[in-house]
């Protein structure tokens, strides 16, 4: 494998981090949007601050280190991507303002506005990127800085439904990993008296929003391949060709996902829903490689052989003090949450 | 002085967002320090103020690192959006360093977390050590970005063929001739900023009448930390200044306004740049020729050696610097005067003008920092890449990009407000008992 694949490999596990983990932090924050009033709406909403608190800051760092290796080991396609999409971008950008800044600003002071900027800004952030993404993949974004349409490129029916994809796989993903959460606090505070943990209010609450956003994604899904055929001949062609068994596995994984959600095996359910957005993620990019944008393969958009080198070395040794602090935080809030 | 009309909005941006995102980076770097070394006292004294101090620094250091992370991927946006044109000549060459940032800020931002959340989890000892890599990563993440800062003023490290790069050596373009007096004085600027602006908070906190124990300690810690590192900023901004003189001599001369080449070049300070000279300052004869060459006969290249449209905008480059060294010098006296007092008499200054000094310190620290940002990148224009690109070949052509600056002005003006309005919320939900108790500290909630 050459210095470029492999740093697009890992390019790409970085964008699949950040959307199994900042996706479900946004998700949360949908779900907080939606959460509505009273005593039981609190409570809900303290789990879900209590379970984004300590992580969510790393959680976006995925985001960061994409931008960086991508302008790093492929430079004409970031600029191209940032300048012809700016305006998405700078809406992502106001997104991830509110978010943070409230998010922080509301655990430090008690006030609805910054509820709400939260809540909101989780819904705007990921449909933007979304959109973004749909715009790409359906190769709207030719190589070169600003040679795109400045709004057809991302308002668009690919890049809506994508956008809107985006959001509806948050909100799965983090109800699937909330429903467990909720079930172990439940665990942790329930009266010995009533072991059956799972009438806790809050599990079924989460429980039911799993079920109906994995329905919602999976639909989304369908459409989207229906659109895609017509509005991205060459992405469909991609994901019912070379990349069919990863569709055909995001699809069933869904689908278990859900099953297992029924069945209260919450911790299979997180694996089953994470594979399946994952595999949505790879399926995209195998479907299209070694093509970056249109007309631009990988051996065409690469840096320099020495600066690619040079951060594959450095993106391995910074793997390995990152992994095992990653593991200890996760390890470490994962245990006992409640 | 030609400045594009067309790319003002774009840069103004950029420097906009920097300048904010600068101020909450160097509390960043700054404050993980303070709140360990008053963690790290309270274990070793059991003393309660130091305790209740390093919880509250730290819940502060909780709502500013969040705005500094958000304001700060705010720029990696802008890298692209606005400087497509840098990123995609350069971007292979000053990539690497931010591509380590990355990492830097992976560490600091999971640190943090176990940080602050295992504030009542972990046992003190492990607690204290979770809180090291947030200092290291910190420091680490400044000193790369502020490498790619450094070589846009001393582009080194690639080969350059038709107007190509084909060729690159990334660690050479790390380590360019600027980087090492950059960092140094960029990591010094962050500490005396941390210091002065969290001992101005005491100081007027003292001045309405909180002279109590917490208080006291509270400035003693925040003002030691910028008073040592005052001195030695100042010789690191020489150093600087050297550099600069050897490699940029442009910006010198933007810097001391000297239009003619010559030996015995005058030290001016202060005055107006208008129409080719400066006006009403003060000369010290042969001051910049001794202070660079150490001898008066040294020459130093004037503006008028290269034409007017390859000239920066001389009269803020030298109100910048002029800024940047009197408020140097300003922090250096009062670190001087608590140092004096600290040492002779084991206490700080009796007067009211003493408190009053500090507590506009902080804003001072600021204004220095700023200050010196604006001679570095106004100096270097019209170049965004020292005589390589510019400035107005950088920027994304895509139509509407100014659109961004209003928007952003408009976001980040609330986004001061509300942050100035949380941290004194915070201070005042919980207020500081007249004589903290051990239980005071450990009923303290850092998140
Ligand atoms: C607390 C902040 C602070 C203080 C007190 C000073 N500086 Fe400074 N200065 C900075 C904060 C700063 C800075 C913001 O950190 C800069 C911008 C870029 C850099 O590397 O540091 C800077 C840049 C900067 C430059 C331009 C470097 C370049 O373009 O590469 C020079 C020549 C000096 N400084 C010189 C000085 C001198 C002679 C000082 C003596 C008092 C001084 N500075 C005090
Ligand atoms: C954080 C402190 C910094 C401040 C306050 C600052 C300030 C500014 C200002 C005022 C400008 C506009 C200059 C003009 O148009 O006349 C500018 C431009 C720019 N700066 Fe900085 N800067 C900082 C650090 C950096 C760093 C660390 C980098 C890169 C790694 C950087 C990259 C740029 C770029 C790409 C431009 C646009 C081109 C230009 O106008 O020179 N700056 N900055
Ligand atoms: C001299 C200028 C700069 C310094 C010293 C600096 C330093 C720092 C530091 C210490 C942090 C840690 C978080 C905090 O407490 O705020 C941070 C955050 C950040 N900075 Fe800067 N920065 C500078 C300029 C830039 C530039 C030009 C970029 C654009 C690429 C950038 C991108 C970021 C990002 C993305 C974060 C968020 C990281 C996180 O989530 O922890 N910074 N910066």
């Amino acid at each position: 494998m050459s210095a470029a694949t492999l740093l697009l490999v890992v390019i790409w596990c970085s964008v699949t981090a950040y959307a199994l983990l900042a996706g479900a932090d946004f998700g949360a924050g949908i779900w907080d949007l939606l959460a509505g009033s009273g005593p039981d709406a609190r409570r809900r909403r303290a789990l879900m601050e209590h379970v984004i608190g300590p992580v969510w800051e790393a959680n976006h760092v995925w985001l960061i280190f994409v931008l960086v290796l991508l302008w790093t080991c492929f430079p004409p396609v970031f600029s191209a991507v940032a300048s012809t999409l700016w305006v998405p971008l700078m809406l992502v950008a106001l997104g991830v303002i509110g978010r943070g800044a409230a998010f922080a600003f509301r655990k430090a002071v008690a006030n609805r506005a910054f509820g709400v900027t939260f809540a909101v800004s989780s819904l705007v952030t990921p449909f933007f990127l979304g959109a973004m993404a749909g715009a790409i993949a359906s190769d709207r974004v030719p190589p070169g800085i600003a040679a795109g349409a400045v709004l057809g490129s991302w308002l668009n029916p690919s890049s809506l439904l994508t956008g809107a994809l985006a959001v509806s796989a948050c909100a799965f993903l983090a109800a699937v990993y909330l429903t467990g959460d909720a079930h172990r606090a439940a665990l942790h505070t329930g009266e010995p008296s009533k072991p059956a943990t799972d009438d806790h209010p809050d599990v079924g609450w989460f429980r039911r929003r799993a079920l109906a956003s994995g329905v919602l994604t999976g639909a989304l899904s369908l459409a989207g391949l229906l659109v895609t055929r017509a509005d991205a001949p060459a992405l469909y062609h991609g994901l019912t060709h070379r990349a069919w068994l990863l569709v055909v596995a995001s699809a069933a994984a869904g689908l278990a996902a859900l099953v297992l959600v029924a069945a209260r095996r919450y911790l299979a359910a997180r694996a089953a829903a994470g594979l399946a957005v994952a595999a949505i993620v790879w399926g995209w990019g195998i479907a299209r490689y070694p093509q970056l944008l249109p007309g631009m393969p990988v051996d065409q958009a690469h840096a320099l052989p020495a600066t690619l080198h040079a951060t594959a070395i450095a993106v391995a040794a910074g793997l390995v003090l990152l992994v095992p602090s990653l593991a200890l935080l996760l390890a470490l809030f994962q245990r006992d949450r409640a | 002085m030609v400045l594009a009309v067309a790319d003002i909005a774009p840069r103004s941006q950029m420097g906009f967002s920097l300048g904010w995102h600068i101020v909450l980076a160097c509390l960043g770097v700054g404050l993980p320090a303070l709140v360990l070394f008053a963690e790290w006292r309270g274990l070793r004294t059991g003393d309660p103020v130091y305790r209740l101090l390093a919880r509250r620094w730290a819940r502060a250091l909780g709502v500013l690192f969040a705005v500094g992370a958000v304001s700060g991927t705010i720029l990696s946006f802008e890298m692209g959006q606005l400087w497509s044109g840098l990123m995609d000549h350069y971007g292979s060459v000053i990539g690497l360093p931010f591509a380590i940032e990355g990492f830097a800020f992976f560490i600091e931002a999971i640190f943090l977390g176990i940080y602050l959340y295992g504030w009542d989890r972990l046992s003190p000892r492990t607690h204290l050590l979770a809180g090291l890599p947030i200092v290291v990563a910190g420091v680490l993440s400044a000193f790369f970005v502020v490498t790619a800062n450094a070589w846009m003023n001393s582009p080194q490290g690639f080969v350059e063929r038709n107007g190509k790069v084909v060729a690159v050596d990334p660690w050479k373009a790390i380590f360019n001739k600027a980087t090492w007096p950059e960092t140094t004085h960029m990591l010094l600027a962050a500490i005396m900023v941390t210091g002065f602006v969290t001992a101005s908070v005491y100081a007027v906190a003292m001045l309405r009448g909180r002279n109590d124990a917490y208080h006291r300690l509270g400035l003693r810690l925040a003002l030691g930390l910028g008073a040592l590192a005052a001195p030695v900023q100042v010789v690191v901004g020489d150093w600087a200044a050297r550099y600069v003189a050897e490699d940029q001599p442009i910006k010198l001369a933007a810097m001391e306004g000297l239009f003619r080449t010559g030996s015995h070049a005058d030290l001016s300070i202060g005055g107006v740049y208008l129409g080719d000279s400066l006006r009403g300052a003060l000369h010290i004869p042969s001051g910049l020729s001794l202070l660079v060459h150490f001898n008066a006969d040294g020459v130093i290249t004037g503006l008028s050696t290269v034409p007017a449209a390859l000239r920066p905008p001389v009269a803020i480059v030298h109100l910048a610097f002029d800024t940047m060294v009197g408020l140097g010098f300003g922090l250096l006296a009062l670190g001087a005067w608590f140092g004096w007092t600290a040492w002779l008499r084991h206490r700080l200054p009796r007067t009211r003008w003493f408190l009053r000094a500090v507590a506009v310190s902080g804003l001072a620290a600021v204004v220095a920092m700023e200050a010196g940002w604006i001679v570095t990148e106004v100096g270097r224009q019209p170049w965004v890449v020292y005589g390589l690109l510019k400035t107005s070949a950088a920027v994304n052509p895509a139509p509407g990009v100014g659109w961004g600056l209003p928007v952003l002005l408009a976001v980040y003006a609330l986004l001061t407000v509300v942050l100035v309005a949380v941290l004194r919320r915070m201070t005042r939900d919980i207020p500081v008992p007249v004589a903290p108790q051990e239980a005071d500290a450990e009923r303290y909630a850092v998140v």
